[in-house]
């Protein structure tokens, strides 16, 4: 059901692990749903230097986490947000229908790891938006958490 | 690699013996059993004889077995036939929280027809209560429709006392045994059971068959309609292959199950122990002792099922989970839920389920390799990162 790639980003993930002091840091999803991914971001001169994640759930969420934090570093805070859940996906030569949720985490993760570095900043990203709170998740991508 | 098979509950390869006794109604003994001549004689024959071998592991008469397309539909037809066969526009059923989908959604089917639904809950180890039960029988219950053993956490239902109380209220009891059978021995007379379905793929026979036993004088509805096959009850030419297959593997079940228990209930606590010795933070689901000879379940905190499951088959080894993530749903299966688990916790449980095949070197490749597997997982999760921060 998943490609070599996202077998190989879960068997293998990139960049699994913490930063001391990072510059941002996400956690999006909720555990009723059964995924929680938080990414850590080094941003340094407006550049993502290093990308780190911890991710609880399934393959899926595993392997676009992973995707999702290769794709970011060495960009620039701009083209950081151009990393959407299309681009994970695309990367990850796709993902069946019930597990597209997964990048959309991903994408979220990412934003609200730049949200939290902006609002530590000070510092507004154009076309950025506050990530919704934990209990929200589910709703807004259309789950019927009951 | 060598290959580790841990999900017999999810169904179980065909015996040798049973291959063997099926091929020759594929080949030569090809005739359709309602036909007049010789060959055909020898398939009617051939069914007659497995519906004795059904009979006599249910302590039941042949005349009261009925084959089917397998679990589901016996499922199907039990509790629709009996609906139908209630004299009643509506009425009440008696089932519970747990039950496999098979019964689940047919109650669902039936609650839009207009019949009401009981629901019962169980208690933290799966076991529903025979209070709680008889405190929800209404005048107009008709029928009771409790699992003998449950498929995910195998906890194994008060099937007798169930039995007894529907006897003296004179309410059908019907009970999806289709786990249960080949290792807890099932006489429906001793236990009041009125209809119980089975399968064959579950004891080591074909899948595409099973059986529906109806105690004489039940009210039953048909459920597939055409041809006067099974006596004029349930309908389509007979697969004569798989229920020769279904007569076979039940007669061998029934008289290896005693031996077969005493081995596989010792590897089954042997695996329980040895897995939560060495993982912290994790608990076993079900009934620690009222328990399937076979089952294991462990929900392990702070990882998910699926990733569990797809690192142990990078190590040959096949199990299964309850986890939303297999189900194709995002909610994790409603019997862990139904025994009070938090969804995080349902979400990283796994179920292994031995059977004749499996060894003590397979369990204690399954007890070498799992540890690592959720050491892993944890090493990669946030819940773990944010329980052990709070532990400092």
């Amino acid at each position: 059901m998943y490609t070599e790639k996202v077998l190989d980003h879960f068997m293998n993930p990139r960049n699994v692990g913490e930063i001391a002091d990072a510059s941002g840091v996400g956690t999006v999803g909720n555990p009723r749903c059964g995924d929680i991914m938080r990414v850590y971001l080094d941003i340094r001169d407006g550049v993502v230097k290093d990308a780190k994640f911890k991710t609880f759930g399934c393959a899926a969420a595993v392997a676009t986490s992973s995707m999702a934090t290769e794709l970011v570093k060495g960009k620039t805070v701009s083209d950081a947000l151009a990393v959407t859940n299309k681009a994970v996906m695309e990367a990850l030569d796709g993902l069946p229908p019930v597990k597209v949720h997964c990048s959309l985490l991903a994408e979220e993760a990412l934003q609200a790891a730049l949200w939290d570095y902006a609002v530590k900043n000070n510092i507004v990203i154009d076309g950025l938006k506050e990530p919704l709170p934990h209990e929200q998740e589910g709703e807004a991508l259309g789950i019927d958490l009951q | 690699m060598n290959k580790i098979y841990m999900d017999n509950a999810a169904t179980t390869p065909v015996r040798n013996e049973v291959l063997e006794a099926m091929i020759p109604y594929y080949g030569e003994l090809y005739g359709n059993p309602s036909s007049l001549y010789q060959t055909a004689s020898l398939s009617k024959r051939a069914v007659e004889h497995a519906r004795a071998q059904v009979a006599d592991a249910l302590g039941a008469k042949p005349d009261e077995i009925y084959f089917t397309g397998g679990g589901t539909e016996s499922d199907n037809w039990a509790l629709i036939g009996a609906a139908d066969g209630c004299g009643k526009e509506g009425g009440h059923i008696i089932t519970t929280s747990i039950e496999h989908h098979a019964v689940l959604h047919t109650c669902r089917y039936l609650e839009e027809k207009g019949f009401d639904i009981t629901y019962l809950p169980v208690d933290a180890e799966g076991l529903v209560t025979v209070r709680e039960l008889e405190q929800a029988i209404r005048p107009d219950t008709f029928l009771i429709s409790v699992m003998f053993a449950n498929n995910e956490i195998g906890t194994i239902q008060p099937i007798k006392e169930i039995g007894r109380l529907a006897k003296e209220r004179n309410i059908l009891f019907h009970t999806d045994a289709v786990q249960a059978v080949g290792h807890i021995p099932i006489d429906v007379n001793v236990l009041n059971i009125d209809l119980l379905s089975l399968s064959a793929h579950k004891i080591y026979g074909p899948k595409g068959v099973g059986v529906l036993y109806v105690r004489k004088g039940t009210k039953l509805k048909s459920f597939i309609h055409g041809g006067a096959q099974e006596r004029g009850r349930r309908a389509g030419t007979e697969n004569v292959p798989g229920i020769v297959g279904m007569g076979h593997a039940i007669e061998l079940v029934s008289a290896e199950m005693r031996e077969e228990n005493k081995r596989l209930i010792p590897l089954r606590d042997r695996l329980i122990e040895e897995i939560l010795t060495a993982v912290p933070n994790a608990r076993l689901n079900g009934h620690r002792t009222e328990r399937l000879p076979g089952n294991v379940n462990i929900s392990f905190e702070f990882v998910e099922g699926e990733s569990i499951l797809l690192l142990l088959d990078t190590k040959g080894i096949a199990a299964s989970s309850g986890s939303a993530c297999t189900s194709g749903s995002l909610d994790p299966s409603h019997v862990l839920l139904a025994i009070g688990l938090p969804h995080e916790n349902a979400h990283g449980s796994i179920r292994l389920t031995l059977g004749r095949h499996n060894t003590e070197s397979e369990v204690n490749e399954v007890i070498r390799e799992l540890p690592p597997i959720i050491e892993r997982l944890r090493g990669m999760s946030p819940l773990y990162e944010d329980f052990i921060s709070t532990q400092r």
